[in-house]
């Protein structure tokens, strides 16, 4: 399947992947936030989408195995930002106690 | 029991190799695994800025190291089933064992940093940190070292030129473990 | 293993017994394996419930077989009944041993692809059985901190009292997702590489679709839990506190991650019941299954919403209301699917030549029986009504009137109807007969009065009423025998079953190959079927569902006849 790909090509991705790396090493030397951010984890991203096209051979699988892989990372997201909600918020203070003005004639202070 | 294997195991109806397409499956349930506890160790990092205090202690050299042999590790497992693919049978072995060396120079860089890490009492009782420190490196390292046994069985196979496929689905796993540690090291080591 | 008092001759027998029913690799020995074991399993969760209803009904005095109920065992014992039903009851029986007796032989291959994984994943199974069980005899008891196992309880030893249950507990938990996710990976492998030449995606019978769409759903749900059981046996172990707030954790994160696994696990258990309920109604009302099609993507939308509701297990946990309204609203449509899938099975009763056999009325009954239970939890999606029911006997009973039918009827209608395969012998109709209404009649008998005692509003987690004058009012107590009396009754009749099964496995009147006329592939094996099911290996030229074909001589048409 793979075997009409020459090891340079191997090599070459090893080699992009190690560029990345350095990058993503030197990203939080700037101490900018949001450029921590983006060379930390665009470029995870990029470097697991390397691996997973050339070293796994996903680009020639079959594409079901693709989107079974894709399924399963779209419930770990579902399942995050089903639960952040709480996760974020653990005080109980989820929501605005609206204010109700209680006729004297039902309030059982009177 | 003193029969083969079964005809079962030989058809393929979906068009991937019974094993491959096993292989394929474990790693989805992995996605979900490994999935489930780094979201929650994301949601609860979100959620307490005071945890950077924490991260800026982990060794980001020995990550990046490790983040090093891993990926050149992985380079090695493919050329090792490209080397089964193509029938040479004892270069295979040789990236074979290459890789499990890659597996255990991760290891031991791993069980310097975390002896460092102890000795200065950075344990996993310290805070919710670290114990999400070393459960999520923990977890990732059983899996390389269940990989590299697991490696060292099939290379015996390949030696004697049996079961030349199984390089592949190791290697998927490999790749996979790989990428796992690809995530691991931004969350635990660069986003202080 | 082999001692010298025994003979050459005795030892290889023994040592062959010892091969050929504790280390085959064959899918069916290992199917008998899982149901055996579930089984057993199932007599203790039964009788741990017998003495916790002994101990509601009838508080303080000594029950018969187990002595005086005190707080902490009957937290054990609710504890232990509920998981042990779910976990080594519907679980093995519904998925491990009808996925593994069926999906070969329905599927027309000669094993599961990975034998000894299979066989494998069933020793796992076993260990964890081993450790649950160990479980109730450490120091401090067993595990009571509820089948859901919610932090703190769970977490902290000085809440539950049971430090070392606990933690075993968890352990059997994981030992059995593991054991679970094996036998998983290889009912998918198989079903998708391993059918028969001819068998196309519309020619597998329904109840195949059903247990690999469940162990995908499985697969797919039990990861975030695995994680979380890592987690939770931290917490107790090393007082770690991934769910203490006090250290900066979140015990509703806890549920999040068990409920994240375990709506799906309603559906994982209730696909094969499922499944199975349709191969039988076919095959005994003589009729094609109402919209195959219908079916299958009815079920793939079922699996796919139960990934969306979760949360309406935790409406009353302090878990933010909008999202109780995103949930209200999915609970709400999943029963669209369920819906739809009982009118199809209706669809197919109706105009058919139905046959009132053993196996029929325990799937008539299995759809009648989860109708309530389906109906019973639109009250309980309804967050707003929730808050009222979701502390008393109301739950209890809606979820009774869910997973009885499923782990208990849809089982009986399945053992009934493919005994004859795995034993080549049939079971005998009359008591079957005596044994469904034995069984039916009581089980409503058990339920109706508890949900009219949770309406009433009786709190469900109280051991001793008599401390709780409120809840003794008027006939409350009364319903309480009533239920208990139903219980003793059906767990009474459950003997007639065993006797039937096992004195018709070695009495019974030999059964053939076909005793039910039925079409498919497995009905084409010797009964009992040989290592390798098939002499050859069967070709498929149509659906499974061919019955009454008109111009035909005989009302049914096996898979793999040519013309």
């Amino acid at each position: 399947m793979s075997s009409d790909v020459a090891s340079s090509h191997y090599i070459k991705i090893w080699g992009i992947l190690l560029g990345l790396l350095l990058v993503s090493i030197c990203g939080p030397m700037l101490e900018i936030k949001w450029i921590t951010l983006l060379t930390a984890f665009g470029i995870a991203v990029i470097k697991a989408l390397l691996v997973a096209k050339h070293f796994m051979h996903l680009s020639i699988e079959r594409r079901f195995v693709t989107y079974m892989l894709l399924a399963m990372l779209l419930l770990i997201f579902m399942f995050f930002f089903g639960i952040a909600v709480d996760i974020m918020m653990p005080r109980g203070h989820n929501w605005e106690k609206i204010h109700l003005d209680v006729p004297a004639s039902i309030s059982p202070h009177h | 029991m003193g029969h083969g294997q079964p005809i079962a195991t030989t058809r393929c109806a979906s068009g991937v190799a019974t094993g491959k397409l096993a292989v394929w499956w474990v790693l989805g349930s992995e996605i979900v695994i490994f999935g489930g506890l780094l979201a929650c160790y994301i949601l609860y990092r979100l959620f307490h800025d005071q945890w950077s205090v924490e991260a800026a202690h982990t060794n980001t050299l020995c990550g990046a190291i490790n983040t090093f042999v891993l990926l050149t590790s992985s380079l090695f497992i493919v050329l090792a089933h490209k080397a089964a693919e193509e029938g040479a049978h004892l270069k295979a072995v040789k990236f074979i064992y290459l890789t499990i060396a890659g597996a255990g120079c991760f290891l031991v860089i791993k069980a310097y940093e975390w002896s460092g890490e102890i000795t200065h009492g950075f344990t996993i009782t310290k805070s919710l940190f670290w114990s999400f420190y070393y459960t999520a490196a923990g977890l990732h390292a059983l899996h390389v070292i269940g990989g590299a046994v697991i490696m060292a069985i099939i290379a015996q196979d390949v030696k004697k030129k049996r079961h030349m496929h199984r390089v592949e689905l190791i290697g998927l796993y490999w790749h996979f473990v790989d990428i796992v540690w690809i995530f691991l090291f931004p969350l635990l080591y660069i986003a202080k | 293993m082999g001692t010298v008092h025994h003979s050459p001759a005795s030892q290889s027998r023994l040592a062959s017994i010892w091969h050929r029913y504790l280390f085959s690799t064959d899918h069916k020995v290992i199917g008998m394996q899982y149901l055996f074991t579930g089984m057993a399993m199932a007599i203790i969760g039964g009788f741990f419930a017998y003495v916790f209803r002994m101990q509601l009904a009838f508080p303080g005095k000594e029950v018969l077989g187990y002595g005086l109920v005190n707080a902490n065992n009957y937290n054990m014992l609710i504890t232990n009944h509920g998981a042990i039903m779910i976990f080594w009851v519907a679980m093995p029986v519904l998925i491990a041993a009808f996925g593994n007796y069926l999906i070969p032989l329905m599927a027309g291959c000669d094993d599961m692809v990975f034998p000894r994984i299979n066989r494998l994943s069933y020793q796992i199974f076993l260990l964890s059985v081993l450790v649950l069980i160990a479980s109730f005899f450490v120091a401090g008891g067993g595990f009571g901190g509820a089948w859901t196992s919610y932090p703190p309880l769970s977490a902290n030893p000085a809440y539950n009292l049971t430090p070392n249950g606990a933690s075993l507990w968890l352990l059997a938990v994981a030992l059995e997702f593991v054991a679970f996710l094996l036998g998983g990976i290889n009912f998918i492998t198989t079903l998708m590489n391993s059918r028969a030449p001819g068998m196309r995606m519309y020619d597998i019978p329904i109840v195949l679709w059903m247990i690999v769409i469940a162990s995908v759903l499985f697969m797919g749900s039990v990861g975030p839990l695995i994680a979380g059981a890592v987690m939770l046996l931290f917490d107790q172990t090393l007082a770690i506190g991934f769910f203490d707030p006090s250290k900066g954790g979140d015990p509703v994160l806890w549920q999040h991650l068990f409920w994240f696994f375990g709506h799906p696990e309603v559906y994982v258990v209730l696909l094969p019941a499922m499944g199975i309920t349709a191969e039988i109604i076919t095959v005994f009302s003589r009729k094609k299954l109402f919209a195959y099609k219908t079916v299958l993507f009815t079920t793939i939308a079922v699996g796919v919403l139960s990934f969306f509701v979760w949360a309406h297990h935790q409406f009353i946990s302090g878990i933010d209301p909008r999202m109780a309204n995103i949930f209200t609203i999915t609970t709400v449509i999943i029963s669209v699917p369920i819906t739809e899938m009982m009118f199809v099975y209706i669809a197919t009763l109706y105009g058919g030549s139905i046959q009132f056999t053993t196996p029929m009325l325990f799937a008539l009954a299995f759809l009648a029986e989860f109708l309530i239970g389906g109906v019973t939890g639109i009250f309980l999606g309804a967050s707003s009504a929730d808050i009222y029911f979701h502390d008393t006997y109301f739950v209890l009973a809606h979820f009774h009137y869910t997973f009885v039918p499923i782990a208990i009827i849809a089982v009986f209608a399945g053992l009934y109807y493919w005994f004859p395969k795995m034993f080549g012998r049939m079971m005998n109709d009359k008591l079957g007969h005596v044994h469904f209404w034995g069984t039916i009649i009581p089980f409503n008998c058990i339920f109706i009065p508890l949900f009219y005692l949770g309406a009433a509003g009786d709190h469900r987690r109280i051991y001793n009423y008599e401390n709780f004058p409120d809840l003794m009012r008027g006939h409350m107590q009364d319903l309480r025998i009533v239920a208990t009396i139903s219980l003793l009754v059906m767990l009474a009749f459950q003997g007639v079953f065993l006797y039937n099964f096992f004195s018709s496995m070695f009495r019974g009147k030999k059964a053939g190959k076909n005793p039910w006329q039925a079409n498919t592939l497995e009905w084409v094996a010797e009964s009992p079927p040989p290592h390798g099911n098939f002499p050859t290996l069967p070709v498929v030229y149509r659906p499974p569902y061919e019955y009454s074909v008109p111009g035909r001589s005989s009302d049914f048409w096996p898979q793999n006849e040519k013309a």
